[in-house]
């Protein structure tokens, strides 16, 4: 499959950011420095990552669904497999969003302290995502949780939600993680007992996994927060579902507890979609912070099979990077 | 597990030969039906009105579709299936008062409905979660839709599908209900697993 299908705009040179920009201003994205400019290049590549997300799952998602089709031994969760598969296929033939739940929208951003604009980017991922609702177009999914009214443009108070990090540079690296609601509902936090350590975090997790069953679209990715806080926790679960599945934590010890972890959960018998099976979690991705003495905060963050993610650099001079949907 | 192709309006008799683990691919009409529309329904069937269309022997997707018009006509552009739990409290009634035989969704469903299929003759099919692009590219048409004032994921969208699937069947007309028998089996594991970690129960 072509990654490059239906997307003319994604683009690695200066050149070809014109050809980006083509629908919107050429004279804009010419005026480097300029507030109107920068802001509607990052308008335009957030756009552009969040098309690719919602269509495109990154390669390393897609091999370990392939892999896990083959290894799958239990039928039911075979046939789910190949659907899930085929599914992925035809998304990228038809250019349509892979789940009809694209998600809450939520961006990290690493700012390069030296970038240019960066008290402009807020607006920009706000207009991007109100141009993906209709272009792309996703799902309405942002509500106000008083009146229940859907803002029908994927924006409302906080949301999409913006995790900033300020980094040294010039550069701006952004992704874009549109997180869906059925794995969403089962992310838990918990206030362990400091005393039963490491231990304490493997029934946690276990049993959220036992407990959300086939609610959270299984084979799921695992991020899993340990420390920090009751906030911190989830933060640094979410954050870890960032990291790619077939990129090995660089800490053994924690490698080790992820691997341990993950033939666990593999072992309840939930199976794709909870039909039965071998294929419970595809990896568990742990994240940790110092804690306070007297608490042990533990997270995790479920996504779906659909484990939706994509990033870009901008770098100093203008061009673009896009760093997981690799187009030449 | 054997493969199966059938058609609309199907038959009690043919809804008997699946079995739970069966793959099931249905043609003909499907129509969407989520808490609102199955809710309306059964009021209609309360109070003696007929339904725009007759339900028997077609099958019922829980679904709230994305739909776009494009000059007079429907379309769908995706259309994955919702958790069917919350389906629960009105499937029994449903099955026994409109003699619909295959429901479609996600997430399986309870005791109730499983009972209500080995008693008047239907069948859950599971469809994967988030296949909405292989789900959308099996409905050929719209025929018609029904209560849009419901909104239009809670709306009726009568579809006219070809092999919609595959579809695991998940409860079959027979009491057997994977997903409960999946349920009991992670149940039984739990002790393996808490014993493998080092933890007690």
């Amino acid at each position: 499959m072509d990654p490059n299908l239906g997307f003319p705009t994604t683009i690695r040179t200066k050149h070809k950011v014109r050809v980006i920009s083509a629908s919107i201003d050429h004279k804009l994205i010419k005026k480097r420095g300029t507030l109107v400019g920068t802001s509607n290049i990052v308008e335009n590549v957030a756009f552009n990552l969040i098309k690719q997300a919602v269509i495109y799952l990154p390669e390393d998602v897609k091999q370990a669904l392939r892999k896990a089709c083959a290894e799958e031994t239990s039928e039911a969760g075979k046939t789910q497999l190949k659907a899930i598969l085929d599914n992925i296929d035809l998304a990228e033939k038809y250019q349509a969003p892979i789940c009809q739940d694209t998600g809450t929208i939520i961006f990290y951003i690493k700012a390069g302290a030296k970038a240019k604009d960066l008290d402009k980017i807020e607006e920009a991922l706000m207009k991007a995502t109100k141009r993906a609702t209709v272009e792309v177009p996703i799902r309405p999914n942002a509500v106000n949780p008083f009146t229940q009214k859907n803002s029908g443009d994927n924006t409302g108070r906080l949301i999409p939600w913006i995790n900033w990090e300020i980094v040294p540079g010039e550069d701006i690296e952004m992704t874009v993680l549109p997180k869906g609601g059925g794995a969403e509902n089962v992310c838990v936090m918990g206030m362990l007992v400091p005393g039963e350590g490491i231990t304490g975090v493997k029934k946690f997790v276990v049993d959220a996994v036992m407990k959300a069953g086939a609610k959270p679209c299984p084979p799921n990715i695992l991020g899993v927060g340990i420390g920090g806080g009751s906030d911190i926790a989830m933060k640094i679960a979410k954050k870890a579902l960032l990291r790619p599945l077939n990129v090995p934590n660089p800490d053994p010890e924690m490698a080790k507890l992820e691997k341990e972890i993950l033939e666990a959960v593999n072992m309840t018998g939930i199976g794709p979609m909870g039909l039965g099976g071998k294929t419970t979690v595809l990896s568990v991705n742990i994240d940790y912070a110092y804690r306070h003495p007297a608490s042990y905060p533990a997270a995790v963050a479920f996504n779906c099979w659909a484990s939706r993610r994509a990033t870009a650099r901008i770098n100093a001079d203008e061009t673009v990077e896009y760093l997981i949907h690799k187009v030449e | 597990m054997a493969v199966y192709k059938f058609k609309t309006p199907m038959s009690e008799e043919e809804i008997r030969k699946l079995k739970v683990n069966d793959v099931l691919y249905v043609s003909g009409t499907m129509f969407t039906a989520r808490d609102q529309a199955h809710k309306r329904a059964l009021e209609y069937f309360k109070r003696g009105k007929t339904l725009p269309l007759n339900l028997e022997g077609l099958t019922v997707f829980h679904c709230g579709p994305i739909v776009k018009k494009k000059d007079d006509r429907w379309i769908i552009v995706a259309a994955g299936p919702t958790t069917s739990t919350r389906m629960e409290i009105f499937e029994d009634e449903f099955i026994k008062n409109f003699k619909v035989r295959v429901i479609i969704g996600k997430g399986g469903m309870g005791k109730r409905t499983t009972e209500a299929m080995a008693k008047y003759g239907a069948v859950y099919g599971a469809f994967t979660g988030g296949a909405a692009i292989l789900a959308a590219r099996a409905i050929k048409s719209v025929k018609s839709v029904e209560w849009l004032d419901l909104g239009m994921p809670e709306a009726m969208w009568i579809l006219e599908v070809e092999e919609f699937g595959p579809l695991t069947v998940a409860i079959d007309s027979h009491g057997n209900n994977l997903f409960m028998e999946v349920q009991k089996n992670v149940e039984e594991n739990k002790e393996i697993i808490y014993h493998k970690l080092g933890l007690s129960p």
